[in-house]
C-alpha cells in the first residue's frame, strides 16, 4: 500500500532553532537547492515515519512576512502557492514576544494549518520565564507543542501532532485573529467586499488576509490580483484601496502598514500578559558576559584577528596536507595511465584533459571542508553576527556589510570557497557585489607567476613588489565597491538591523551536515562546468596534431641516438653514466623544443598571436599571451604555459629566468604582467562558482569582463605610465 | 512611576548603559519596517549595551534580546531617556 504523503513546512525566526529541529528529523537525508530563481538556500527531506511519508520543507527564518526581503517573499509563497499540509512555526521560547510576530502573520495567511513548536523551553527556564501553553494555545487557536530541539527533545512526538493536524478533517482554523482597531476593521471589511464575490480557488489569498496586504501597500500581493482578477474588479478595488489609505493615513497621521505592525505588537502584548510570567530573580547572562570580551572595545579585534588567522591557518595551511595526498593521487593516477594506455589521442585527452582537469578541482576539497567547517562554527555558534558587528564600519565605507569581510579575506586563499562563503551575506545586493570584488582579492594560485615574474625582474625587492601587488588589488577591490554601489546595485545596502543571538554550544552533527552540504554542492556543481572547460582549453592546446615543424626533430633524434651509441662502443665504463646523461638531456632539449613549437602552432598558440596586438600595448609579448590564456584554467598554469613556450623545463627554474630575461622583457613589463594576472579573468573553476552562486549568465558574463577590462587599463596604465616617468 | 524623563533625543546620542524608550521610527520604507518587526514599537523601553570598538554600530537589548543597529540607523529613533 502506497503510504499517505504529507508535507510539512517548518518556519521560525533566524536563530530560533529551526534548522537544528529540521537536522534532527531529516538526519542525512535531505537535499539542499537553491529556491527558483533566487539564491536562498532551499532545504528539503524526506522520510517515512508512524506509516506516512513526511517531506518537510526548512523554510528561510524570517523575523516578518512582508515582501522586503527575498527569504521573507520565499517564504510566503511557499506557504501561499505551495500550501503545505502543515506550517509548524517554530517560537523561540527565550524570545516570545518577538516570535510572535511572525506567528500572528502565519495565522493571517489563511492557507495550511498551523501547529506552534514552543522550542528552546528549557532556555526560557533557565531565564525564569514561565509560559502558559495551553492558554497560549487557546487564545491563539493553534496547537502548541514545547520541544527542545538541540536535545532532540519533544520532536517526534511534534511530527505526531503535525500528521494528527493534516490528517484531521478541521479546516485551517479561523479563530481569534489580530483584530484590529475599528477603522481599520471597517477598512478590512470594506475591501474583502470587493474582492470575495471575485475570488475563484485559484487564488491562493484568504481575501481578510488580502485585504490586509493591500492595506499595507503590499506590491507583489497587488500585481497578483491584478493578473487573476477580471478587469472591471480591478479598477474599483485599485481606487478603493487608495482611498482608505489615504483615510487611514490622515486619521492616524502615520502610514498605514505602520499602524497596522504596532497594533499586532499590542495584540500580542495583550497575549503576553495573559501567557508569560517571568520571575524578578537576578539571572546570569553568560552571553552577555562572553560579549563583553568578545566585542570589548580594546580586545575584541585582537580576538577576532586571532580566530580569522585561525580559521585561515587552518584552511589553507592544515588543508595542504591532504591537498598533497590528493594531488600526489591524481599524480600517481595520472602516470599509470600515462604508462598502462597506449599511445593515442584518447589518452591525451583522458590524461591531459579530463584527469588533469578533474584533478585541479578535487584538490580544492580539503580546503573547502575545513572552511565550511570553520563557517559553520562560526554560525551556529552565533559569533558570526559578532564579526558582522565588528567589522561593520569598516565594510561600510566600501558599501558592503560587516559579513563580507569574511569572503573577501578568504578569497587571499582561494576564491572558490570564498565566493560560496558570500552566502552567509542575506541581502542580495550586498551578496552579489562581494561576489563580485573578491575576485580582486589575489589569490593563492597567482603567487607562483608572482614569484617568477618579481624573482626574475626584481631581485631582492621582489618581496615588496609583491606586497604592493596584494596591495593594488585591495585598492580595486575597494575603489570598485565604492563604484558598484553607487551606480550598477545602488540603493542603501539592507538595513543593519541584526540579532545578535545569545551564543550556543554547535552540535558536531548540525556542524558536520552544514558542511558536507556545501561541498557536496561545490563538487557536484563544479565537477560538470570544469570538466567541459578543462576538455575544451586541453583541444584548443592539443590540436591541430599535424603540425609542420620547423626542424626535422625525429631525425636530430635520431641522429643523437646513432651519434651517443658510437660515442658509447668507444667510452670506458666509467664514463658510460656521464654519456648517459648527456644524451637525456639532449633529447629532453629537442623534445622542448618540439613541445613549444607544437604549442606554438596549436590553436591556443594561433590564438595567442592573433591576439599578440592586444597585449602588445602592456609589453607582454605573445607567449606572454598564450600563458595568459592557458591561466584561465588556473593561475598556476601561467608559469608552467610560460615555461613550455620558452622551452624550458621546471616552472620556476633559473632556465625560465634566463628564458624571460632574454627573451626581451623588462621589469616594467614584468610588472604590468603580474598587475594583469592580479586582476583579469577569475580561473575557470572560480568562473563556475560565480555562475553557480548568482545564478545569472548575465553577471558572471559581466564579472568576467569587468575583470578583465579593468586588468587591461590598469596594466596599460602601469606599463606606458611607467614608461612616460622614465622607468623600464 | 519612578522614571523621569529628560527629554527627547535620538538612539544614536543615548551613551553606553543607558536606558530609553522609544517615541517615534522615523526613516523611510523597509528600514523602519524592519525596526517596527523587531519589536522596536513606539514605547517600548530599550538599554544601550554598547557601541561597537570602532562607535559603529551599536547594540541595544530590547524585548530581552540584543540587537544591532548603525549609529546612521539609530538616529532614525526618536527616545526618551528613562533615569
Amino acid at each position: 500500500m502506497a503510504q499517505a504523503a504529507i508535507t510539512i513546512a517548518l518556519a521560525g525566526n533566524p536563530n530560533s532553532g529551526k534548522t537544528t529541529i529540521f537536522n534532527n528529523i531529516t538526519g542525512t537525508r535531505q537535499k539542499v537547492g537553491n529556491w527558483p530563481g533566487v539564491t536562498v538556500e532551499k532545504k528539503e527531506g524526506r522520510v517515512k515515519k508512524f506509516g506516512y511519508d513526511l517531506k518537510i520543507i526548512d523554510l528561510p527564518g524570517t523575523y516578518s512576512l512582508t515582501p522586503f526581503s527575498i527569504e521573507e517573499i520565499v517564504a510566503r509563497d511557499y506557504i501561499l502557492e505551495e500550501c503545505p499540509d502543515v506550517v509548524i512555526d517554530i517560537i523561540d521560547a527565550s524570545n516570545l514576544e518577538r516570535s510572535l510576530y511572525l506567528a500572528t502573520q502565519m495565522r493571517e495567511l489563511g492557507r495550511s494549518k498551523v501547529l506552534f513548536a514552543l522550542n528552546m523551553s528549557d532556555v526560557a527556564r533557565a531565564r525564569g520565564f514561565k509560559i502558559d501553553s495551553e492558554k497560549l494555545s487557546e487564545l491563539l487557536d493553534v496547537p502548541v507543542h514545547a520541544t527542545v530541539g538541540n536535545k532532540n527533545e519533544g520532536v517526534d512526538a511534534l511530527l505526531q501532532k503535525a500528521i494528527d493536524l493534516a490528517a484531521s478533517s478541521k479546516k485551517p482554523s479561523t479563530g481569534r485573529k489580530v483584530n484590529y482597531s475599528k477603522d481599520i476593521e471597517s477598512a478590512i471589511a470594506e475591501l474583502e467586499t470587493i474582492l470575495t464575490p471575485h475570488f475563484q480557488p485559484d487564488i491562493s489569498y484568504d481575501p481578510r488576509w488580502a485585504s490586509i496586504k493591500l492595506l499595507e501597500n503590499d506590491r507583489i500581493v497587488l500585481e497578483r490580483l491584478e493578473s487573476a482578477l477580471p478587469e472591471d474588479a480591478i479598477l474599483p478595488l485599485v481606487s478603493k484601496t487608495k482611498l482608505l489609505r489615504q483615510t487611514l493615513q490622515e486619521r492616524y497621521d502615520e502610514d498605514p502598514e505602520i499602524v497596522l505592525t504596532d497594533e499586532r505588537y499590542g495584540f500580542i502584548a495583550g497575549i503576553m500578559k495573559e501567557v508569560f510570567t517571568a520571575s524578578s530573580r537576578k539571572r546570569i547572562d553568560s552571553s552577555r558576559n562572553i560579549d563583553r570580551v568578545l566585542t570589548n572595545r580594546f580586545v575584541g579585534f585582537p580576538i577576532f584577528l586571532f580566530f580569522i588567522w585561525a580559521m585561515f591557518q587552518l584552511t589553507f595551511t592544515l588543508g595542504a596536507y591532504p591537498m598533497d595526498w590528493i594531488d600526489s593521487g591524481v599524480g600517481g593516477l595520472t602516470s599509470i595511465m600515462d604508462s598502462v594506455l597506449p599511445e593515442s589521442l584518447l589518452k591525451d585527452l583522458f590524461v591531459n584533459g579530463i584527469l588533469a582537469g578533474v584533478g585541479s578541482v578535487i584538490v580544492f576539497l580539503p580546503n573547502i571542508l575545513i572552511l565550511f567547517f570553520c563557517i559553520a562554527l562560526f554560525e551556529d555558534t552565533g559569533y558570526m553576527s559578532r564579526c558582522a558587528f565588528l567589522m561593520d564600519k569598516i565594510m561600510h565605507l566600501i558599501g558592503l556589510h560587516g559579513k563580507s569581510f569574511i569572503p573577501m579575506l578568504m578569497g587571499f586563499g582561494c576564491n572558490v570557497p570564498a565566493i560560496m562563503a558570500a552566502r552567509t551575506l542575506e541581502s542580495e545586493k550586498d551578496r552579489l557585489l562581494t561576489i563580485l570584488i573578491t575576485p580582486f582579492m589575489s589569490c593563492s594560485a597567482k603567487l607562483p607567476v608572482y614569484i617568477v615574474l618579481a624573482g626574475t625582474f626584481f631581485g631582492p625587492r621582489a618581496g615588496s613588489v609583491i606586497f604592493i601587488v596584494y596591495l593594488f588589488g585591495i585598492v580595486t577591490a575597494i575603489l570598485t565597491g565604492r563604484l558598484f554601489r553607487t551606480t550598477l546595485l545602488r540603493g542603501a545596502d539592507a538595513p543593519f538591523v541584526m540579532e545578535l543571538p545569545p551564543y550556543r554550544v554547535p552540535m558536531l552533527k548540525s556542524l558536520l551536515i552544514h558542511m558536507w552540504d556545501r561541498s557536496k554542492m561545490f563538487l557536484k556543481k563544479m565537477g560538470g562546468i570544469i570538466l567541459v572547460g578543462s576538455i575544451i582549453i586541453w583541444a584548443l592546446s592539443a590540436f591541430p596534431r599535424t603540425t609542420q615543424y620547423s626542424h626535422d626533430y625525429p631525425a636530430a633524434i635520431a641522429h643523437i641516438e646513432a651519434v651517443f651509441s658510437q660515442k658509447a662502443k668507444i667510452a670506458d665504463p666509467a664514463e658510460q653514466q656521464a654519456l648517459e646523461w648527456d644524451k637525456k638531456d639532449r633529447l629532453l632539449d629537442i623534445q622542448r623544443a618540439m613541445r613549444a613549437e607544437q604549442t606554438a602552432n596549436s590553436f591556443m598558440g594561433i590564438i595567442g598571436k592573433a591576439i599578440a596586438p592586444i597585449f602588445a600595448p602592456l609589453g607582454i609579448d605573445w607567449r606572454g599571451g598564450v600563458s595568459l590564456l592557458a591561466g584561465f584554467v588556473a593561475k598556476e598554469i601561467v608559469v608552467s604555459t610560460l615555461g613550455v613556450l620558452h622551452a624550458v623545463d621546471e616552472e620556476g627554474s633559473e632556465a625560465l629566468r634566463d628564458a624571460l630575461r632574454t627573451s626581451g622583457m623588462t621589469p616594467l613589463a614584468a610588472f604590468a604582467m603580474m598587475i594583469f594576472v592580479l586582476l583579469y579573468i577569475p580561473c575557470i573553476a572560480t568562473v563556475a562558482t560565480i555562475r553557480k552562486e548568482t545564478s545569472s549568465i548575465k553577471w558572471t558574463l559581466f564579472s568576467i569582463g569587468y575583470t578583465t577590462i579593468v586588468a587591461w587599463l590598469m596594466a596599460f596604465i602601469v606599463y606606458n605610465g611607467g614608461r612616460l616617468i622614465g622607468l623600464t | 512611576m519612578d522614571h523621569q524623563m529628560v527629554g527627547a533625543t535620538s538612539l544614536s546620542k543615548v551613551a553606553e548603559g543607558q536606558r530609553a524608550r522609544i517615541i517615534a521610527v522615523g526613516g523611510g520604507g523597509a528600514l523602519r519596517r524592519r525596526i517596527m518587526e523587531m519589536g522596536m514599537t513606539r514605547g517600548t523601553e530599550l538599554f544601550v549595551e554598547k557601541y561597537a570598538p570602532l562607535k559603529d554600530p551599536l547594540e541595544v537589548i530590547v524585548k530581552g534580546f540584543h540587537v544591532s543597529l548603525r549609529v546612521e540607523e539609530a538616529s532614525e529613533i526618536t527616545v526618551e531617556i528613562v533615569e
